[in-house]
């Protein structure tokens, strides 16, 4: 099926070689770039030079607010740069926007479908506004539909297309007169690990000796798919070459540290004070460790061994392979050490208690099924995460746990408080942090603190001293009086979640905390959440970040509205180890999940 | 020809659209529906049926003769009582929209009959619904010198004012019509092209559009022609209705409505392009043509409030907008025919408007973002 289409793309290039352009056509060059969107902010791209050749799959990484979109947009001709040049296939972007865009085949983020037209319109359309014409026109549809695995859907409205589905759509809509070049912002967003990975393959298969692919992402681990990577941050390009030239900067400074056991989170702090650590997460059932150069030798032989005993543990140490993220982190400088005043605003309660019970959870929408009987039980100071793609019930469920939502049958309580007998005891024993900070921009951080601490029907003297610890513990006495939108992406996860725990929950809620957020503010983050967990409040966490999962104790696979799979990070992993692939990651371990889910017939 | 074959996607694209979006429909062809009905019989200025307390405290027989005039009408449903004192009270509870009181010695006035000592009646209106207040007050005094006309006594002898213009039943409709029309179709020219390029910008199809070879000029196109043609469809559906289904007579040509309409669109659709073009998110957009557009269209082309009768800023703002001279063309179609007097000044206007507005909105548009 691919064979004849990867002849076809190769085709159109050669003609394009044929006709004698110059060899700085076949690339798209960067020079001094730099783009400002308001002048009281540091600017967007900051004097950005860089080359991206053909015939390779190039990923544009880095966190929300890097700059990714904004060059992507200045490739395509949508932006005028403030300074610098942009040659895109030996056009000019600025001057030659016009031929750029009869070149570039560009895929914005949301994928740029109509919802209301159907798959056939969608491409109809985008076939006329691109000039393919129309004797070419019906054999290309074919390819593309077929090459998509859309041939059975022509006459469905875009919108009714899954997520994966859209994407494919989109990326045959942009196809549809070979360009050159394809430009792809995001792609991997809202769309599940299995469809992603498709996607990489059939990104592979369009891979031509000199057709320019670039990716856009802020999944740190799709960075290592590709084959070069222009690493951005805050506007800065950090990194260019091949993902795994930037992972051996770490080479021989990761290690794992086993032995932590149920207590492996309590590790991080004291990590965190040597100074020749550099980064510490905890992972599956171990302790990932950065050190800086020469930090090899603390976690050798008789420096692990005090450490050991100072803690009261027996530790073991082993080698890593190093991953992109630990070179992110090696060039970020580090993780900020945490501020264990966090965990004393909790009051010490012992683990093992159960606290959240799902008891045969179902959840019907007219004659669609959400959630479909799924059970689980977490108990105190567990970290337990919730994962699955979009649409597979996992925002369902844990609005049912946090008593958003009521359950058509089943029960889910906190605490051993049923919402349906006690919903109010029960809601005031949960804390709940919403996807993108559920905060009052406009207001003050004392006054979101204010305003929530109302909420909790706290007053007079409580009020004013668990103010007080929240902004002591959360280290926010500097920004009270700024605006709460203003505040550093990592402060304002801080205030979140400050006022999530203002009333002292037993269980914290928190959905997707850390989509798109760079490496650094999230292990921020994470600290927070770790101190939390040690004095025995239970978390529950959305996630789609395969290395977030990991930070977890238990995780459970949520697709189509079952519960597929759970249990630790590790054991998921060592059950679907196979000869072919003995050391899988987690999102290995996920698709081999779904896939058997699917063989199944769930 | 490529370029030709482009618009045409576009165009086609937009009219997809608008059949499959239930809220294109529901403006185009249910809202005017609901508004002629609700202008039509609703909200009619004109009344039936009103309740009107009649102190009846004279006994002669011409009062009671004005008495029976009263009940004898069609607009009023009196209710009569020997006594004012049993009324008032059922005024302030708004049982009764007002009182009439005959006086005693009303009968014996009017029966010397001379000039400097006319009988005299008194009438009391709910002040709080002023309207009806004056709706009362006119069709009593109209009732009343019409009775005095009529009546056996003479002329002059009841000291009612002459004022009498009430509205015959249907006229209001007549008149409101074209304000309905020119609503509709400055909310399908601004608020629904503002709203749907927003939602473009909102979805990041518009970003997509714009990294494809399509031009600038044909992307305005692509939204001017779909809509043009929806609002002049939907301009002659509501005409329909209301000479068809509401017997409102048209006196003006169609030739003549159609090219009123198309110049009052020029301008719509300028106005609806300028916004989308600043406002990138539905919401916004909503609201800018809702106050720059719909309620100017409602409330200060003259339709609803006489114009003449504003002050001057108002009359300034008044004479800014396109949807007052559509007004006044619309009226003069509907109510006197194609007089060339009126039509010609006012046409000449809105296609002022109309390329100023889209002339501004050309040189606004280009292919980048920001």
């Amino acid at each position: 099926m691919l064979a004849p289409l990867l002849r076809i793309e190769e085709g159109i290039e050669e003609r394009i070689g044929e006709k004698g352009v110059p060899d700085e056509s076949a690339a798209v060059l960067v020079e001094g770039l730099v783009k400002s969107f308001d002048p009281k902010k540091p600017p967007a791209l900051k004097n950005l030079t860089a080359r991206i050749e053909g015939g390779r799959i190039t990923g544009l990484v880095g966190p929300d607010g890097a700059g990714k979109t904004t060059l992507l947009r200045l490739l395509c001709g949508l932006l005028l740069p403030d300074e610098g040049r942009i040659s895109v296939l030996g056009l000019d972007a600025v001057t030659q926007a016009e031929a750029v865009h009869a070149r570039v085949g560009y895929m914005p983020q949301k994928f740029g479908l109509y919802e209301d037209l159907t798959v056939m319109e969608n491409m109809t359309l985008q076939a006329d506004l691109r000039g393919v014409s129309p004797k070419d026109r019906e054999s290309r549809y074919g390819e593309l539909l077929d090459f998509t695995g859309l041939g059975p859907f022509r006459k469905r409205l875009a919108g009714r297309l899954s997520g994966g589905m859209k994407q494919k759509l989109g990326l045959a809509c942009t196809l549809l007169a070979r360009p050159p070049a394809l430009f792809l912002d995001e792609p991997g967003v809202g769309v599940d690990p299995v469809a992603r990975r498709e996607l990489w393959r059939m990104l592979r298969d369009l891979l031509t000796p000199r057709r320019i692919i670039v990716w856009s992402t802020a999944y740190l681990d799709e960075a290592g798919a590709c084959d070069s990577v222009l690493l951005l941050n805050e506007g800065e390009l950090l990194f260019d070459g091949p993902p795994g030239d930037l992972s051996m900067r770490a080479k021989g400074r990761v290690f794992l540290i086993d032995g932590g056991g149920a207590r492996r989170r309590s590790l991080i702090v004291p990590l965190m004070e040597k100074t020749q650590t550099l980064d510490a997460v905890v992972q599956g059932g171990s302790v990932r460790v950065l050190t800086r150069d020469g930090g090899e030798e603390i976690f050798s032989g008789s420096g692990l061994g005090a450490f050991s005993e100072k803690l009261s543990m027996t530790l073991s140490c082993r080698a890593a392979a190093p991953r992109f993220e630990d070179a992110f982190m090696d060039i970020l400088g580090g993780a900020r050490p945490g501020n264990p005043a966090v965990a004393e605003f909790f009051d010490l309660k012992p683990p093992g208690e159960e606290t959240v019970r799902a008891e045969r959870l179902v959840k019907r929408f007219g004659a669609f099924v959400a959630v479909d009987d799924v059970s689980f039980s977490i108990r105190r100071g567990e970290v337990f995460g919730l994962l699955g793609p979009n649409g597979a019930g996992k925002s369902t469920t844990f609005r049912m746990m946090c008593g958003l939502l009521a359950p058509s049958s089943g029960n889910c309580s906190i605490v051993g408080l049923d919402f349906r007998v006690a919903p109010g005891a029960a809601r005031s024993r949960l804390g709940y942090m919403a996807q993108k900070f559920s905060l009052y921009g406009e207001l003050s951080v004392r006054q979101n603190l204010d305003f929530f601490s109302g909420v909790y029907g706290l007053r007079g003297k409580a009020r004013r001293e668990k103010t007080e610890q929240v902004i002591a513990a959360f280290d926010l006495a500097r920004y009270l009086k700024s605006p709460a939108r203003s505040l550093p992406l990592g402060f304002k996860q801080r205030l979140a979640l400050g006022c999530a725990v203002m009333h002292g929950p037993d269980v914290l809620f928190l959905d997707e905390p850390t989509s798109g957020v760079d490496p650094v503010t999230r292990r921020e983050f994470w600290t927070c959440i770790n101190s939390v967990a040690l004095r025995g409040v239970t978390v529950m966490v959305t996630t789609h970040f395969m290395d977030e999962a990991e930070y977890c104790d238990r995780v459970a696979l949520v697709y189509k509205g079952r519960l597929a799979a759970s249990g630790s990070p590790d054991d998921l992993k060592a059950a679907a180890a196979d000869p072919s692939n003995p050391n899988p990651t987690l999102e290995d371990a996920f698709i081999r999940l779904i896939e058997e889910a699917d063989r199944g017939g769930i | 020809m490529r370029g030709g074959r482009r618009l045409f996607a576009l165009v086609k694209k937009e009219g997809l659209q608008i059949v499959r979006d239930p809220s294109s429909i529901i403006i185009a062809f249910v809202l005017p529906l609901a508004l002629l009905f609700l202008f039509g019989y609703g909200i009619s200025l004109d009344a039936k049926d009103i309740r009107l307390g009649i102190a009846l405290e004279d006994e002669g027989w011409e009062a009671r003769d004005l008495t029976a005039a009263f009940l004898g009408s069609p607009y009023f449903r009196p209710l009569v009582s020997p006594a004012r004192r049993e009324l008032f009270p059922r005024v302030v509870g708004g049982d009764l929209k007002g009182v009439l009181v005959i006086p005693h010695g009303f009968s014996a006035a009017l029966r010397s009959g001379q000039p400097g000592r006319a009988a005299q009646v008194q009438l009391a209106t709910d002040g709080a619904f002023p309207n009806t207040g004056s709706m009362v007050q006119n069709y009593a005094l109209g009732l009343i010198s019409q009775w005095a006309d009529g009546g056996s006594t003479g002329g002059e002898s009841v000291s009612v004012e002459s004022r009498y213009w009430y509205n015959s039943e249907l006229e209001s409709r007549y008149s409101l019509l074209p304000g309905i029309m020119a609503m509709i179709m400055a909310l399908i020219g601004t608020m629904l092209t503002s709203l749907v390029v927003a939602r473009e910008w909102e979805r990041g199809t518009m970003e997509a559009l714009l990294s494809t070879p399509v031009s600038a000029l044909e992307i305005l196109l692509g939204k001017l022609i779909p809509y043009y043609l929806l609002a002049i469809f939907s301009a002659f559906f509501s005409l329909g209705v209301a000479v068809g289904f509401m017997g409102i007579p048209f006196r003006g040509s169609l030739f003549m409505f159609f090219c009123v309409g198309s110049l009052f669109m020029l301008s719509a659709l300028g106005q609806g392009l300028i916004i989308s073009t600043a406002a990138k998110n539905q919401y916004i957009a909503s609201f800018a043509a809702l106050l720059s557009a719909f309620l100017p269209a409602a409330l200060l082309s003259g339709f609803i409030f006489e114009i003449d009768s504003m002050p001057p800023f108002q009359r300034f703002i008044a004479a800014m907008l396109p949807a007052r001279y559509l007004v006044a063309c619309l009226q003069t179609l509907f109510l006197a025919g194609d007089v060339w007097g009126v039509l010609i000044p006012n046409m000449l206007k809105l296609t002022a408007f109309g390329v100023f507005l889209l002339g501004v909105t050309l040189r606004k548009t280009s292919k980048r973002l920001f």
